[in-house]
């Protein structure tokens, strides 16, 4: 009887020495998710972090003092005289520009992207590895180059002026160039891909009888289109959506090259602060707020976008 | 007849449906078919798969159209009106419930496509649930009903827009045993309760017989047979029909005198009477196929007539009856069926000599 309670107290420190093995396992077998996690994502993010609050140095870097004169940047300006500071709308007007930019960008890419997912899905299985794969194509050669071919397309000798007025449409060359115009092209050239796949993904799952069921119960073409396959493929549709926009925000060679920089673009000015401004800490302020922004977005997105009415009940 | 075509629910006359090129290159899915389903009746087309049953159904609704001949809806043409326009709905095989919506959306999904009031539509969609009896799941998501209450479902959802006739394709398929017996008696009330024309794509001869007021039965894309359950199973016109639906014994004999539908045949097996013959009739004298259902055969009693005689050469117990296979003398084997009386019944053993009786009027002669 007496040896009872010092049984247990051994069995409970081996149940210890048991536990903390597992959890050193555990933690042996998670190390490297663990590890490239932090190399790839937290530890460059917190670079940026702690840069976006120290004040530049003189020949690019950063000196380590800490300021929020990148954050204050953003919206006033400093007079050089008297360093008084005034409020300026000229950062976020660069911010705004991005934003409608990529939204065209998103816009355009799911009014092409939408009905060429739908072709390619509802093709014979066989030809729709071959189609997918013409959309991949453009990916392996060098966005640098393509946005080039992109520019010898729409400058003024290029073949859509050329072609225009051979036929006499036009008789000169309408600038396509270094518009806003060009660059939406060339951001929707560039993404088209990221709308198409997530799309085909979820219409290829679609079980088109229930296309033929809502036909069945008196439902037009158009009808179907909205009642049935949109909602149907819409975790496709906000996928493509959001693959599209993130990059688009963030996009600078494309706007560099067709916008001429002309148009600034978040990307380019960011671009601008780590080459010739030489402002590190207001590049990373720039980084995040665009990070914090789009972060926002889909969270608000995510709690209030997805929930749709008529949700299951429980009984 | 002539004026039941003129009110048939459906009106199918000589309709083809080609899969390719033509006739000699493609698959002939429906070979001329014609047919006449009248209103109010709840009519299968049974046959086994590949026989152009599941064909025949979606041409009426509208998802295939005929490669020749013509299909009317109570004396409306239906050539050319795509599905949304027919005023016909579908319970599917694997339901194709909208999986985005909840019991009830579903439901009045086809109300809300033909722009009924939105008071009608809650109180159409509220009696079909009562009528299927689901009122309780109205707010659900379809996805998380067992089969055989999303079958429920699917049924409210094509009764609904109180189609003039419902097409049903094989909806019991999926279903297990216990279940499926349920719906089938739940499906003919449905019937009798809403006067709806119903259109029943099956290959369960079972389902077919019990439930149907009118077979269709259909093979290689052609109606071999159309007429009530009874006749279907007791005057069988073709041998597949008669192999198709319930077991048959079929005996070689010959026709020795006709007389209307009946005749007076001599099977070879030795016994001489009247059978039913199909409208198409073999010659005099030829040999011909007899069937005869192994239930309409019995032991001979004592003193009783004996007909057909022979050695037992096989027993089989299926819990409410036995089969016993019977070795005649001409080397025909015969199916005797005896229902499970209690235990004294079984007196034969295999080896036995059987003397066999047979009903009267249970033969009939199969065309080929």
């Amino acid at each position: 009887m007496s040896d009872q309670p010092s049984a247990n107290i051994q069995l409970s420190s081996s149940a210890v020495a048991e536990e903390k093995r597992l959890r050193n396992t555990r933690l042996g077998l998670l190390a490297p998710g663990i590890l490239t996690i932090f190399c790839i994502g937290i530890m460059p993010l917190s670079i940026v972090l702690v840069y976006s609050f120290l004040e530049p140095g003189d020949f690019g870097g950063v000196s380590w003092v800490l300021s929020f004169d990148a954050y204050v940047q953003l919206l006033f300006e400093e007079d050089i005289f008297d360093e008084t500071l005034s409020f300026t709308t000229d950062y976020l007007q660069i911010f705004l520009r991005s934003v409608s930019l990529g939204l065209f960008t998103t816009i355009a890419c799911l009014l092409v992207g939408f009905p060429t997912a739908y072709f390619i899905a509802t093709q014979p299985p066989a030809r729709r590895n071959a189609w997918l794969f013409l959309i991949t194509i453009p990916f392996w050669t060098n966005l640098l180059i393509r946005t080039y071919a992109m520019l010898l397309i729409l400058r003024d000798q290029g073949i859509i002026n050329l072609a225009l007025i051979e036929i006499g449409l036009i008789d000169r060359a309408i600038p396509l160039l270094y518009t806003d115009f060009a660059v939406c092209l060339g951001l929707v050239y560039a993404y088209l891909p990221f709308m198409v796949l997530p799309i085909f993904a979820s219409l290829e799952k679609l079980d088109f009888r229930l296309v033929e069921a809502s036909y069945d119960l008196y439902a037009t073409r158009f009808k179907v289109l909205k009642r049935i396959i949109i909602p149907l493929a819409k975790p496709g549709i906000a996928a493509g959506c959001i693959l599209v926009l993130i990059p688009s925000l963030g996009a600078f060679i494309t706007p560099a090259l067709l916008g001429g920089g002309k148009s600034l673009m978040i990307g380019n000015l960011i671009e601008l602060q780590f080459g010739q401004a030489r402002n590190w800490p207001f590049g990373s302020a720039i980084a995040l707020v665009l990070m914090v922004l789009v972060m926002l977005s889909l969270m608000t997105y995510l709690r209030y976008g997805t929930t749709r009415k008529g949700a299951p009940g429980h009984g | 007849m002539s004026d039941q075509t003129a009110t048939a629910a459906i009106d199918i006359r000589e309709t083809s449906k080609i899969y390719g090129r033509d006739r000699e290159s493609g698959v002939v899915a429906l070979d001329q078919v014609s047919l006449a389903i009248r209103d109010n009746e709840f009519f299968t087309l049974l046959g086994p798969s590949g026989c152009g049953k599941t064909t025949l159904l979606r041409l009426i609704a509208g998802f295939e159209q005929p490669t020749h001949g013509e299909i009317l809806l109570f004396g409306q043409h239906l050539e050319g009106l795509p599905p949304y326009k027919r005023p016909v709905n579908t319970v599917f095989q694997h339901y194709a419930l909208f999986p985005h919506m909840t019991v009830a959306e579903n439901i009045s999904f086809g109300l809300e496509m033909l722009d009924t009031p939105a008071t009608q539509i809650s109180s159409t969609v509220k009696e079909v649930l009562g009528l299927v009896q689901m009122e309780h799941l109205a707010n659900r998501k379809t996805d998380q009903l067992s089969g055989g209450q999303q079958q429920r479902v699917a049924l409210a959802r094509a009764l609904a827009p109180k189609p003039k006739v419902l097409l049903l394709d094989e909806p019991l398929s999926a279903l297990d045993f216990k279940l499926r017996k349920e719906m089938q008696v739940e499906l003919k009330r449905l019937q009798n309760e809403t006067g709806i024309t119903f259109i029943f794509v099956t290959h369960d001869q079972e389902e077919a017989l019990t439930m149907s007021d009118r077979v269709a039965v259909m093979r290689d894309g052609l109606i071999l047979q159309v007429g009530n359950p009874r006749d279907i199973y007791d005057r069988p016109a073709k041998r597949f029909v008669a192999d198709f639906i319930g077991d048959i014994n079929i005996l070689k004999g010959r026709i020795l005198s006709k007389n209307g539908a009946q005749a007076m045949v001599k099977l070879n097996a030795g016994y001489q009477g009247t059978a039913g013959l199909p409208a198409e009739t073999d010659s005099l004298g030829d040999e011909v196929s007899i069937a005869i259902r192994p239930e309409q055969l019995s032991f001979a009693s004592g003193a009783g007539p004996e007909h057909l005689s022979g050695s037992i050469q096989h027993i089989s117990y299926f819990g409410s009856g036995f089969d016993y296979e019977i070795v005649m003398p001409t080397g025909e084997t015969i199916m005797l069926q005896l229902q499970n009386r209690g235990a004294g019944d079984h007196a034969y053993a295999v080896g036995d000599q059987a003397r066999i009786a047979i009903s009267e009027n249970s033969m009939q002669i199969l065309a080929d």
